[in-house]
């Protein structure tokens, strides 16, 4: 498959890590040719210099023979000029835009048919959405949903103070007493995958799949307290942060909004009638206490700066804010990130780039491919989503008589029929499938699945 | 520096090359010449060996490959080919000395053709097979081969673009596809197609079968073994012209024919560079004919001894259609500027580069544009697109180095006591990958009186004329064997 990417932003860059493998062939487009060298000496893609909104520089870039167009640019209108060049000049291509604007964000659905674009990603909006869903449940969990919400993926640190250390994995579930699955455990930057036999140690990163309807019992019984959150503090008004305020909004929750830029808080308080803006310097150790950040119920550091939202979620964790969310440009899944006591920590760039990967993965066979694609574990992971059909193999039979692949694991089933009253499940060995169950597949390592019955030893 | 990664690609090129020496073995099977057959079993064991060794120590090397490790890398990898390559000449008796057989293979995968065999038509078919052989796959590469069939696992597949780099020739160096293994395969059909396009040709103008392959390996890699004692003096005018036309090919850089695949004729009528190359072509030969008025018998003759000759010499291949040592100063000083300015960039040909010469040029203007009109600013334009200041940089960079290292080799053969001229054009021919030079080390003449210290030089001259210097240069950098 050819993709063009225009755009060697972070965006770009993620998307290139990501999609850089024997299946497609990527060329990439960016103006600042120092930037496309860095690039190219790391992955192995083609780059072209120029303005990716020009004829010369797509055709250039074989936009004729290409299947996919992502434009991924700082500017919006440049995004979308590129996509409906391309567009014009191959109308077979499929167009990703990246459009950050609310203006042009609330018109999304009419630009699809009038301009031809297949996609729009909005990082903001999309790390608006993500963070209102942590609120939903205030612990520092980093959590991926699956299956329009049905499972989660959910990473547990374990300290000194968990229950989980020193406890072997088929002792788990006496420990938790409810069913998940242990499908990852990260320890000193390795990814494993865990054994019966393996015992959890103190520093590890636990990643465990749970149908949703279990999360609070699981909460509970690792005595991590939940409650509703109140008030909420963001610190930096950003986009995200207008996204984030109008939508907690409606549900009730208080929110304040730090920003540094006085216009930019005339515009917001304008934007956000119920939000209270504050005009002050959010690095500020005064502003900390006057607006008493300790006593919040969540605090969310998304000023520009990765270094000042690091220090100032550091404050809230001490001062043990139950809920602290960190957004992180460049550090994203790195181990010293990783190791400070951040809260939960996310990268709109990166949620945007998966995002993107996931339309990839599903566009490149239509049928029995990948409903998502969800990576995880600082990408070492990664939990896809299948349906079963007719063609899959091995219907019906017992898991405990299939053999998968290694370093494969079926984590969750959601049955299409009812079966004794329940319709997620978290497999065992008695546990089978049928047509229209979806699964949700980890699958660890190097590897890439992109039909479900390529899970199966053959 | 990773040496387990390094290890793992220097044992995968030995693989090849281990493949490559089989059909020699054969041939000199065929020919019941029972010193080769000898000479190729003993090395084909003893290259096994070294593969198993490698293999077994660097099987699992962690990936990770940055410029230093590629370039290194390429440096090192050339070296050993050369230093295993050599081993049939060596363990067949005929070529007795290591170090004359070292030069002889060296010349060969570098296509340089600077031979110290007095008499070529005493080696046996199995040996000529694998020394001209040596051209055909070191002009592509033996890298770009590797690149082509190997599959690269998805965390360091960065790292082929500096093995590429270091391999092909040229100021700047791009893929035709965004995939390396598709260039690599694409560079490597583009080669092969026009190799048999050539042995065609001269098996038309009846030449036998094994001279026709073993020519056209010297001409496809611009190397210039060839299988008799006189080069390509004694065969027909019809084959010397096909020979001059495919030197010519050959000199051309291949993204153009890629680009004359994919139906982008104009791009390619437009390039400054190969029409710099033509020009240069059409007016040397020009030149020359006129020089040479009265020389020969008819215009015919002069018209295709100054073309062959051209041709011959502005690729770097080194086939001789006549002696040109014995032809008046004026042609042979503008063949002595030929060796220095070489083929394009991209091509199996080796020298300065044509493209390197263009962006010097380019430079030039712009730097006497700038002392008349000071506040002018200006961007050196190629095929109508700005040149990054970084690879104009390189090419200044390289200008240095390779004035540099004619001069320190100049002086150090020297000490053997040959003429000015002997010397001055050994170096040429060497370092640009050329193959005779004048007088002593002419076209009738061989490299085998140089001494062992004279030999050596020219054999880093060679690689560092073929892989452009810096591969070579890194070795003897300190900061290249030090813990970063």
């Amino acid at each position: 498959m050819n993709i063009i990417v225009a755009g060697d932003g972070k965006v770009g860059s993620a998307l290139v890590r990501q999609l850089s493998s024997d299946e497609y062939n990527i060329t990439l487009i960016d103006s600042n040719p120092r930037v496309l060298e860095n690039t190219i000496e790391q992955y192995d893609v083609m780059a072209v210099t120029g303005n990716c909104a020009t004829m010369d520089v797509l055709s250039e870039a074989g936009v004729e023979d290409a299947d996919l167009l992502i434009a991924a640019t700082s500017e919006d209108e440049i995004n979308l000029l590129c996509c409906f060049t391309a567009h014009g000049m191959n109308p077979k291509i499929k167009t990703i835009a990246r459009v950050r604007n609310p203006e042009y964000h609330e018109q999304t659905h009419k630009m699809k048919d009038s301009f031809g674009l297949s996609f729009m990603v909005n990082p903001d909006f999309q790390a608006a959405v993500e963070i209102e869903r942590m609120l939903k449940f205030p612990v520092s969990l980093k959590r991926e949903y699956l299956s329009n919400g049905h499972f989660e993926i959910i990473e547990l640190k374990i300290d000194e103070k968990s229950s989980l250390k020193d406890v072997q994995l088929k002792d788990l579930n006496n420990v938790i007493k409810c069913s998940v699955l242990v499908c990852i455990v990260m320890r000193d930057g390795k990814a494993i995958a865990p054994m019966g036999d393996f015992t959890i140690r103190t520093g590890d990163r636990v990643y465990v799949t749970a149908p949703i309807e279990s999360l609070s019992t699981l909460l509970t019984n690792l005595n991590m307290v939940t409650y509703k959150v109140r008030r909420v503090v963001v610190c930096g008004g950003n986009r995200i942060s207008y996204y984030l305020a109008k939508r907690l909004q409606k549900t009730g929750v208080s929110v304040e909004i730090i920003e540094k830029d006085y216009d930019r808080c005339l515009l917001l308080a304008n934007d956000l009638p119920e939000a209270s803006i504050i005009h002050g310097d959010a690095g500020s150790q005064t502003l900390w206490r006057s607006e008493k950040i300790d006593q919040c119920d969540a605090l969310i550091t998304m000023t520009g700066l990765d270094e000042l939202n690091i220090i100032i979620s550091l404050y809230g964790t001490s001062n043990h804010v139950p809920q602290v969310i960190t957004s992180i440009g460049h550090m994203f899944n790195s181990n010293i990130v990783n190791d400070l006591e951040l809260g939960s920590v996310i990268s709109p760039k990166e949620l945007c780039s998966s995002q993107i990967v996931s339309y990839v993965r599903a566009m490149r066979n239509q049928t029995g491919a990948a409903l998502s694609v969800h990576p995880f574990a600082d990408s070492h992971a990664e939990a896809l989503e299948f349906r079963v059909d007719e063609t899959t193999m091995y219907c019906g039979q017992a898991l405990k008589d299939i053999s998968l692949k290694k370093g494969i694991l079926i984590a969750g089933i959601k049955h299409a029929v009812l079966k004794q009253g329940i319709s997620t499940e978290i497999p065992n060995g008695n546990s089978s499938f049928h047509p229209g169950d979806i699964l949700i597949v980890v699958v660890s390592g190097n590897q890439e699945i992109y039909q479900l019955n390529e899970i199966f030893v053959s | 520096m990773n040496y387990r990664m390094m290890g793992k690609f220097i044992y995968q090129i030995l693989v090849i090359e281990w493949i490559f020496m089989i059909p020699a073995l054969l041939i000199s099977f065929y020919y019941h010449e029972t010193h080769a057959v000898h000479g190729y079993l003993l090395s084909l064991a003893i290259i096994a060996g070294i593969i198993l060794l490698l293999y077994l120590m660097c099987k699992d090397a962690p990936s990770g490959f940055y410029a230093k490790d590629g370039l290194t890398c390429v440096g090192i990898s050339w070296i050993v080919m050369g230093l295993l390559g050599c081993l049939p000449f060596y363990f067949s008796g005929e070529i007795p000395a290591f170090i004359d057989a070292f030069f002889e293979i060296v010349s060969g995968f570098t296509t340089t053709g600077s031979s110290i065999v007095p008499e070529v038509e005493k080696l046996s078919m199995g040996i000529l097979y694998w020394r001209s052989f040596s051209h055909w796959v070191g002009g592509m590469g033996v890298l770009v081969f590797l690149l082509a069939i190997a599959s690269v696992d998805k965390r360091s597949s960065g790292y082929t673009m500096h093995l590429l780099r270091a391999e092909s020739p040229g100021p700047d160096v791009g893929k035709l596809v965004p995939k390396m293994r598709r260039t690599a395969s694409i560079l490597y059909k583009i080669y092969i197609v026009i190799t048999l396009l050539n042995i065609i040709f001269l098996l038309i103008g009846h030449m036998p079968l094994f001279e026709a392959v073993c020519t056209a390996f010297g001409t496809a890699g611009t190397g210039g073994f060839g299988v008799k004692n006189d080069s390509i003096a004694g065969y027909s005018p019809y084959l010397q012209n096909v020979c001059t036309i495919f030197m010519l090919l050959f000199g051309v850089n291949f993204s153009c024919y890629y680009l004359l695949l994919i139906k982008q004729f104009k791009n390619v009528f437009k390039d400054e560079e190969l029409r710099l190359y033509i020009g240069i072509v059409i007016a040397s030969i020009g030149l020359i004919v006129w020089n040479l008025r009265g020389f020969y018998g008819s215009m015919e003759e002069t018209v295709r001894h100054a073309a062959f000759q051209v041709s011959s010499i502005i690729t770097t291949t080194g086939f001789a259609s006549t002696d040109f040592d014995l032809w008046p100063g004026f042609s042979k000083s503008i063949l002595l500027c030929l060796m220095l300015v070489g083929a394009c960039a991209g091509s199996t040909g080796g020298g300065f580069k044509v493209g390197r010469l263009l962006f010097l040029l380019k430079n030039l203007r712009r730097n006497i544009l700038q002392v008349i009109h000071p506040r002018k600013v200006q961007v050196v334009r190629n095929n109508n697109r700005v040149v990054r200041e970084k690879v104009l940089d390189n090419v200044n960079a390289y200008l240095a180095a390779y004035v540099m290292i004619i001069f320190i080799s100049f002086i150090i053969i020297s000490i053997d006591g040959f003429s000015i001229t002997t010397n001055i054009s050994a170096v040429f021919a060497c370092f640009n990958n050329i193959g005779p030079g004048f007088e002593a080390v002419g076209p009738t003449c061989n490299f085998a009186s140089y001494g062992v210290l004279s030999k050596l030089v020219l054999i880093l001259d060679m690689l560092a004329g073929r892989l452009e210097i810096f591969p070579i240069l890194v070795l003897f950098s300190r900061n290249t064997w030090t813990r970063a």
